[in-house]
């Protein structure tokens, strides 16, 4: 394979779609969750950081909507079908939703990850998309890394190096 | 609230709030080590979330980090931050040992975790002490968390609060490092204030109309 590999790279509260041979990637995932969703057959794939779970938590004047899983996650539908994917054959993968320090205020802000897993799979839910396979919750940081061409996500951690789901 | 605009006075406010933080604990180590330490001019730094991470080195990097929140008038999280080169020379000077944070089969190492932990705490500590001093505002700092992890995943634990009125964060940074050698680093401090705890902070400090 001569062509160049490019890796896009999707930020805190960002998101951005892939085509094989390319790659898509996310860094330090902690509380945030990223999801895959993905056409398999047109190697066509997007990418969510998503930051918070419920976008009626925005106070700004202007949403970022790659920044709430119920924005995210119909937005990142809506820009994969524009490009290509079939809505009927996207498929899911989840990584991150961590709660990195085990605090003992029980406030919600602080339960950040687990509702960030579950509002993405509320979402996903209401799409149709089935959940193919997850790596979530835990206390670790996760890099993750998705390849279009076969449908492997591949999850960095730092105690457990690399695997793929 | 305009979140990503603060005058020069303001910015000078927050300086003073992490001269004032960092000198205190800089002082701690000193007395600590009974070496001489040092501290930079603090940074007030606002930046988008992806740049905070890259502040330490991007979201992949791995840090130790112990972290407190704040609870009170001035809500916020404040971090202690080493690189791992810094923690491992801060470990040795304290313990006098040549010890490594992991042995070879990335299994921690008990007592240089325990030693960070308790530098860690102890500056942290006088941190806080000496920013509630200062302010004179009723600040309740949680029991310290530990981590060492990705610089990304760590780091969200503080943005987490601000994410949901800004895609900014307004980060007091201050460096602490052994005098003589300016590029020997001994930490730093990351005070990430609540969006609601500035016009606290401000007003402690004797400049208001911060809206």
């Amino acid at each position: 394979m001569n062509k160049m590999q490019t890796v896009i790279k999707v930020g805190i509260a960002d998101l951005n779609i892939v085509k094989a041979p390319d790659t898509i990637r996310t860094s330090g995932l902690g509380s945030c969750v990223g999801a895959v969703i993905y056409d398999l057959p047109k190697k066509i794939a997007g990418m969510a950081h998503v930051m918070l779970p419920d976008s009626s938590l925005n106070k700004q004047s202007n949403l970022n909507e790659s920044k709430y899983a119920d924005t995210a996650i119909p937005k990142l539908i809506e820009l994969l079908v524009e490009n290509g994917a079939r809505k009927s054959s996207l498929q899911a993968k989840l990584a991150g939703g961590a709660q990195m320090f085990q605090l003992s205020v029980s406030s919600d802000t602080m339960r950040i990850g687990p509702r960030n897993v579950e509002a993405v799979e509320r979402q996903l839910e209401i799409f149709r998309i089935p959940i193919i396979a997850s790596d979530v919750g835990g206390n670790c940081g996760r890099t993750i890394e998705f390849e279009p061409e076969t449908g492997k996500l591949k999850i960095k951690t730092v105690n457990k190096g690399e695997t793929y789901i | 609230m305009h979140f990503n605009q603060l005058t020069s006075m303001q910015k000078d406010v927050l300086r003073e709030i992490g001269n004032i933080g960092a000198g205190n604990a800089a002082t701690s180590l000193s007395k600590l080590l009974n070496k001489k330490i040092d501290m930079q001019v603090p940074a007030v730094n606002i930046v988008a979330f992806d740049e905070v991470m890259d502040l330490l080195g991007g979201p992949e990097n791995l840090i130790v980090a112990i972290m407190f929140r704040i609870h009170g008038d001035a809500p916020g999280t404040v971090f202690f931050i080493l690189s791992m080169e810094e923690a491992v020379e801060l470990v040795n000077e304290v313990t006098g040992n040549e010890i490594t944070l992991y042995d070879d089969d990335q299994v921690p190492n008990d007592l240089a975790i325990s030693a960070l932990q308790e530098i860690g705490n102890i500056l942290t500590g006088s941190y806080l002490s000496a920013l509630s001093d200062f302010t004179d505002l009723d600040l309740h700092p949680s029991i310290p968390y530990f981590g060492i992890d990705m610089a990304g995943a760590i780091l969200t634990v503080g943005l987490n609060e601000l994410s949901q009125v800004s895609d900014y964060a307004i980060i007091i940074d201050t460096k602490i490092n052994k005098k003589k050698h300016m590029d020997g680093n001994m930490g730093q401090f990351f005070f990430l204030p609540d969006p609601e705890a500035f016009s606290k902070l401000f007003h402690a400090l004797g400049i208001n109309g911060y809206e």
